[in-house]
């Protein structure tokens, strides 16, 4: 009497004798490499930096996740909610405008940094070479190694009614124009903006710059026999040949922009009138100042779920544009 | 299955086991304080004959003290607040055997930090309490209720109910959580100078004659408010709002909205007129064009600067306008609506408090109750607090220099009498991040009206309350 095929599920591939196909490994060679000397001595080379990542960034993030389901002030007892969290951060405009805020915010910290970096990179690469060139690499960098609060600080000086740029509009005729930047309702996302630009700036600059130096120099050369002018250069090597760079810019920038904080509370705590308010400062406030984690937590996890949405696409553009 | 499933799967896990695991379980883990305040051993002896839990009354033998024995305070304070360091160094001095351990914070990380700070495992000792009603609520604060008894606190001239929550958590009257530093006026200050420029000879009687002096300092070309709108130090509008809110109607319902009484509105036609005379200053351009980016500190300076011939503040800015100017600052009370009316201001001492679990709470009694009967930490509190130092009846206020600002402010103090209030912004701990600071700028910006400011704040005062 022949044996009825054993069934392993429908999608299961089975060899002519009907036994089921080995997966990718079988389990004995599956745990001969487990137990591989280089196997083990991987994982504790891993261990310490995975064990730090465990502790401050999954466990706190799959916390944050669980809080956002529960009212809870940080001391007391929790209490299920469910999804009222999340329901709160779509219904109240306040906390829903932060996230608006914080996507008008991308256009100052990711998209003007990055192609302004472009170009600047572009032209040191072309014309300051030897000590000029590190000058402006040295200067153009320098805001990235000058703390953020105090370049908040710093740039809320120069931004006031009487500060150095509301000074130089009234020495060059434009004092009409002189106001308080980042206690206008209209101008004081912008002015966040400009300080974003100034430190992102530096950044982008000298990633691009070092990818530059990395381009094959006779696309250049030959460009330049060909007469090609320096408009030619830039759109058809430069962008083309630093299109994986760009993706990582405008990854790492677009999260600054969505995540910021610092800059933000430093300058203007989201004043005027919420009109720079962002995720950041909102959970910030939520969670110390109310004492509502639950309702943070939401705020939180809706913000890394808008990360993922915008950077994930950039990240593969980049990389099907890179190969 | 492949190293990205397994990977997947585990993730998965993590997050089912992580939300399910205290869905059911709802009144999870409760990490430090019990809800019920913990209540004040009224004396080392009594605490060692009683348990914490049942009140315990003082023998009249032996007040609370700092004992003999080398102790160290753990005090958690504001920082810019020069009095309560002064206060400890005097202390210090009269009991070496009393040493402190001192934190300071800016006032908005002092509000975030707290809750944390009491549960912690190092719990203060003393602490700068901007807002006690959460932290009371969550069993983190002292019952000072029998500190009070002992050393006779509920007789002194200075009302405590600011400082009393009941069972309910509806502030004004009930269980003691904190004590005042002093007894801080607010009110009008006036760059005297400029003052004598607009034909200013003595302080306004009525609102309608300060009326009259803010559009004669316009015309002159003086700004007549110096005041601040920052949302980093929150706005300063909330100040002459207040005040007006209290020229136009009565303090006590002003009162009941900030003590979270039932059915307490801030939304009332009185109210509505003194922020429509707000809102008239605003568009008369009797404040600075960039309010909304100015710091407390910046105004506070400007102002010092010869910047303005009036603004809104406290006495606490006493000394800081006394050596940016000397001789040149007055302060009145803000004048009645009418003639004859008695004024009003908001007036409270600064509150501290003990936390629930702290390990020298005698200790911190003692010094609360030094610091109003001492004559050296009398004069520490008006030399450098420059408030009324509070303490029991009948103590001799302590000498203040002939012209200074500090005489015109303890003169105000006995003006307001009853007529006290709490500030708007301490309603509840974020109703001036959330509600006053970000809607009093949109009125300055024009994007907001008197009725929508009030209705904006009330319905974001309820939301809070609904939490």
């Amino acid at each position: 009497m022949p044996v009825p095929p054993r069934s392993y599920g429908e999608n299961h591939k089975m060899t002519s004798d009907n036994r089921p196909v080995a997966t990718a490994l079988s389990r004995r060679t599956f745990l001969r490499r487990m137990f591989r000397r280089e196997t083990i001595l991987g994982w504790l080379f891993v261990m310490p930096a995975l064990a730090m990542y465990a502790v401050f960034v999954l466990v706190p993030a799959v916390l944050s996740l669980r809080y956002s389901f529960f009212r809870w002030n940080g001391i007391g007892d929790m209490r299920w909610v469910g999804l009222q969290n999340y329901l709160t951060v779509l219904e109240v405009p306040d906390l829903l405008g932060t996230i608006f805020n914080a996507f008008r915010l991308v256009i100052f910290f990711s998209f003007i940094p990055v192609s302004l970096g472009l170009v600047v990179a572009s032209i040191i690469h072309r014309v300051a070479t030897g000590k000029f060139g590190s000058i402006s690499r040295t200067v153009i960098f320098l805001p990235q190694v000058i703390p953020l609060v105090a370049a908040g600080i710093i740039w809320c000086w120069l931004l006031a009614l009487p500060g150095l740029v509301n000074q130089i509009l009234r020495s060059i005729g434009l004092g009409a124009y002189a106001i308080a930047w980042l206690g206008d309702f209209d101008w004081a996302l912008p002015a966040v903006g400009l300080i974003g630009i100034w430190v992102m700036l530096g950044f982008c600059c000298v990633v691009l710059l070092t990818a530059i130096a990395n381009v094959d120099p006779s696309l250049y050369e030959s460009a330049r026999i060909d007469g090609a002018s320096w408009f030619a250069e830039f759109f058809n090597i430069t962008i083309p040949m630093l299109r994986h760079e760009i993706g990582v810019l405008l990854t790492v920038t677009v999260i600054a922009a969505l995540a910021a904080f610092d800059i933000i509370y430093v300058s203007t705590a989201g004043g005027p009138g919420n009109s720079t308010s962002v995720p950041g400062v909102q959970i910030y406030i939520l969670a110390f100042t109310e004492q509502r984690i639950g309702l943070a937590s939401a705020l939180s996890v809706m913000l890394m779920v808008l990360v993922l949405i915008v950077v994930i696409p950039i990240q593969r553009l980049s990389r099907e544009e890179a190969s | 299955m492949n190293t990205k499933k397994t990977l997947w799967v585990v993730v998965a896990l993590l997050i089912v086991l992580a939300i399910v695991g205290n869905a059911c379980s709802c009144g999870a883990p409760a990490t430090t304080a019990a809800p019920t305040a913990t209540q004040a051993p009224a004396t080392a002896v009594a605490t060692a004959a009683s348990p914490s839990t049942e009140p315990t009354q003082a023998p009249e033998a032996e007040l609370p003290n700092c004992g003999t024995d080398p102790i160290v305070m753990n005090g958690y304070f504001e920082t810019g607040f020069e009095t309560i360091t002064k206060l400890t160094e005097e202390f210090t001095r009269q009991y070496p055997n009393v040493t402190w351990d001192l934190k300071y914070d800016q006032f908005t990380n002092l509000i975030n930090e707290t809750p944390r700070l009491l549960a912690g495992d190092n719990p203060p000792d003393l602490i700068r309490l901007p807002t006690f009603v959460s932290f009371a609520k969550q069993g983190l604060l002292m019952n000072l209720d029998d500190y009070a008894t002992a050393f006779g606190w509920n007789d002194w001239p200075v009302p405590l109910q600011f400082a009393r929550m009941d069972a309910d958590g509806i502030r004004g009257s009930g269980t003691l959580y904190a004590t005042g530093l002093n007894y801080q006026l607010t009110g009008v200050f006036y760059n005297k100078e400029l003052a004598a420029q607009i034909g200013m000879t003595e302080p306004p009687a009525t609102l309608a004659e300060f009326d009259d002096l803010l559009a004669k300092a316009k015309d002159a070309g003086l700004l007549p408010i110096m005041q601040w709108g920052s949302a980093k130090s929150g706005m300063g509008l909330a100040f002459p709002l207040q005040q007006l809110m209290a020229d136009y109607g009565p303090t006590g319902p002003i009162n009941d909205w900030i003590f979270q009484k039932p059915g307490a509105t801030i939304d009332t036609p009185s109210n509505l007129l003194a922020a429509q005379h707000l809102e008239r200053w605003l568009q008369n351009g009797y404040f600075p064009p960039d309010i909304n980016a100015i710091e407390y500190t910046d105004a506070a300076t400007r102002f010092g600067g010869g910047e303005g011939v009036f603004t809104f503040n406290g006495d606490w800015q006493n000394k800081g306008y006394n050596d940016a100017m000397p001789g040149n600052v007055g302060f009145f009370v803000m004048p009645p609506l009418e003639a004859g009316g008695q004024p009003a201001a908001m007036s409270g001492p600064l509150t501290y408090g003990v936390a629930a679990d702290a390990k020298n709470a005698d200790c911190a009694a003692f010094f609360f109750n030094w610091i109003g009967t001492n004559e050296t930490a009398r004069q520490i509190n008006v030399d450098i607090g420059g408030s009324n130092p509070g303490g029991p009846a009948g103590l001799p206020m302590p000498t203040v220099p002939e012209g200074s600002v500090t005489q015109d402010t303890l003169a105000g103090g006995p003006m307001v009498g009853s007529n006290a209030m709490d500030f708007i912004a301490n309603a509840t701990s974020s109703i001036f991040a959330q509600g006053w600071t970000p809607e009093l700028q949109k009125m300055v910006g024009g994007k907001q009206d008197a009725a929508g400011l009030l209705k904006a704040v009330q319905a974001e005062y309820l939301r809070e309350l609904a939490e």
